[in-house]
């Protein structure tokens, strides 16, 4: 079996990783936001691939073909924009704490957040 | 205060809590109590003796007492200085390892998924089989995919409407400066005021011009997309998504006083919901006939025409509205925490 045959769900797969490397090594909150993006960014890019099929159309009926053979699948082209809705609502709320929590303690920095929300609990 | 267990003192961790207090354990002292007592009692000719003795075992405790604190200092400066160092070094190492773990094993999976553009995949099933083949006679679309998500799964739809107008309202009750209860305005509202008249166009004249002439072709060309999203590659979130970017260029060019004079915080609640309330009236019918999708009232029309497809146009409209609002909602609370 050819390894890079299916080189665009490679891609998506390695941007997933990236993405999640970067939540996990930034102590910077909006830079683990950004991690955050490039996750769902992959994903939205796994989920149009496996609709793409070769030599095919986008699914917009042209001259009335409405044959199964003309048009790529559908599917796929509707989840994805359920999940980008859904991931500019969830990028929304989040970088809105983050804008909460930097109101308050004056930095972004995760670790520092914490050790300074740990004092303010022992007082 | 923890508990103390009743047998504290003669356990193993009690005498050690002690040793590593006193330099002796309580047997210890218990021990040279008694052999004072005893040496008071038998052997009272040699008491100098014993004195100086008692001096040197005095001093001896203190220099081991000494040596330990100072280990015990450095193993806490290590901690807090070598030692988390160290642990970040371990975190960031593990959890390189563990992401290219990850990614190995998706790799793996994803070479090993059906080939990529073959028409013979297993996600290439019956149902969109039937939604390339039915869809334009069932919904009147030309854009099949319209047709899906605002026909056959136009409940998807609606609940991602209120995904987005929901994660609007979330942003206003974190972000937004209410003023106090007598009215007047806080100090962190005058902060934000006075933050965001920086930002404030000072007569910008190149931006001012060229918002001139885009803002309006801007929010023509959401428009057209919004109105053409069963006939064309479109539909409301796009189209919504074009009409939010033209009003804030118009926000950045002109500033809050232009704009405040037809968007303000009543213009954002209104639009929303009269569009969420009247999605969702339209599409409630299904849930009064037993959820059977019956055919709608509205004929298909011809389709490829402006007004055809249904429901699909004004659904598409609503939808629309809705993104504009949020996108442009989210933007002004993002920027100065009000509308």
């Amino acid at each position: 079996m050819d390894f890079l045959q299916n080189y665009v769900e490679l891609a998506a797969m390695v941007l997933f990783g990236i993405g999640f490397t970067t939540l996990l090594l930034h102590k910077n909150m909006i830079k683990k936001i950004i991690g955050f993006s490039i996750m769902d960014n992959a994903i939205f890019l796994f989920l149009a691939a496996k609709g793409y099929i070769e030599g095919r159309t986008a699914p917009i009926v042209v001259d009335g073909v409405q044959t199964v053979e003309a048009y790529i699948n559908p599917i796929p082209a509707g989840l994805v924009l359920t999940g980008i809705v859904v991931s500019v609502s969830v990028t929304a709320v989040m970088l809105s704490l983050t804008i909460r929590l930097y109101r308050r303690y004056h930095t972004l920095d995760i670790d520092e957040i914490t050790a300074l929300c740990r004092k303010e609990g022992e007082e | 205060m923890a508990k103390i267990r009743p047998d504290y003192e003669t356990s193993w961790f009690g005498r050690l809590m002690h040793w590593l207090e006193n330099g002796s354990t309580a047997l210890d002292d218990a021990m040279t109590d008694e052999m004072d007592a005893h040496s008071r009692d038998h052997l009272v000719d040699s008491e100098h003796h014993h004195a100086t003795q008692e001096h040197a075992l005095e001093e001896r405790r203190h220099a081991a007492l000494e040596r330990e604190q100072r280990m015990y200092s450095s193993l806490h400066q290590w901690a807090s200085t070598k030692g988390s160092r160290l642990m970040r070094w371990v975190y960031i190492v593990a959890s390189v390892v563990m992401c290219v773990g990850i990614i190995a094993l998706l790799l793996n999976t994803a070479a090993n998924l059906p080939p990529y553009g073959d028409p013979d995949n297993p996600v290439n099933n019956e149902v969109s089989a039937h939604y390339i083949t039915q869809g334009q006679a069932e919904t009147g679309a030309v854009n099949i995919v319209a047709g899906m998500i605002l026909d056959y799964r136009a409940f998807d739809t609606l609940g991602e409407s209120n995904v987005l107008f929901i994660a609007a309202v979330t942003v206003l009750v974190l972000l937004r400066l209410a003023p106090s209860r007598d009215g007047k305005p806080t100090t962190e509202m005058l902060e934000a005021e006075a933050d965001d008249r920086l930002y404030e166009p000072k007569h910008d004249m190149i931006l001012q011009h060229q918002a001139n002439l885009l803002v309006p072709l801007i929010l023509l060309f959401g428009i057209y997309v919004v109105m053409n999203g069963h006939i064309s590659p479109g539909g409301g979130f796009s189209g919504g998504a074009i009409m939010g970017a033209g009003l804030i260029l118009y926000l950045n060019a002109f500033g809050f006083r232009k704009t405040e004079r037809f968007f303000t915080f009543r213009t954002f609640q209104i639009v929303s919901l009269m569009a969420l309330a009247f999605y969702a009236c339209s599409k409630a019918y299904s849930f009064f006939t037993g959820a059977n999708h019956l055919p709608s009232i509205f004929s298909p029309g011809t389709p490829g025409m402006l007004f055809s497809a249904g429901l699909i146009p004004y659904l598409n409209i609503a939808v629309g509205l809705v993104v504009c609002c949020t996108m442009y909602a989210f933007y002004t609370l993002f920027r100065k925490g009000d509308m």
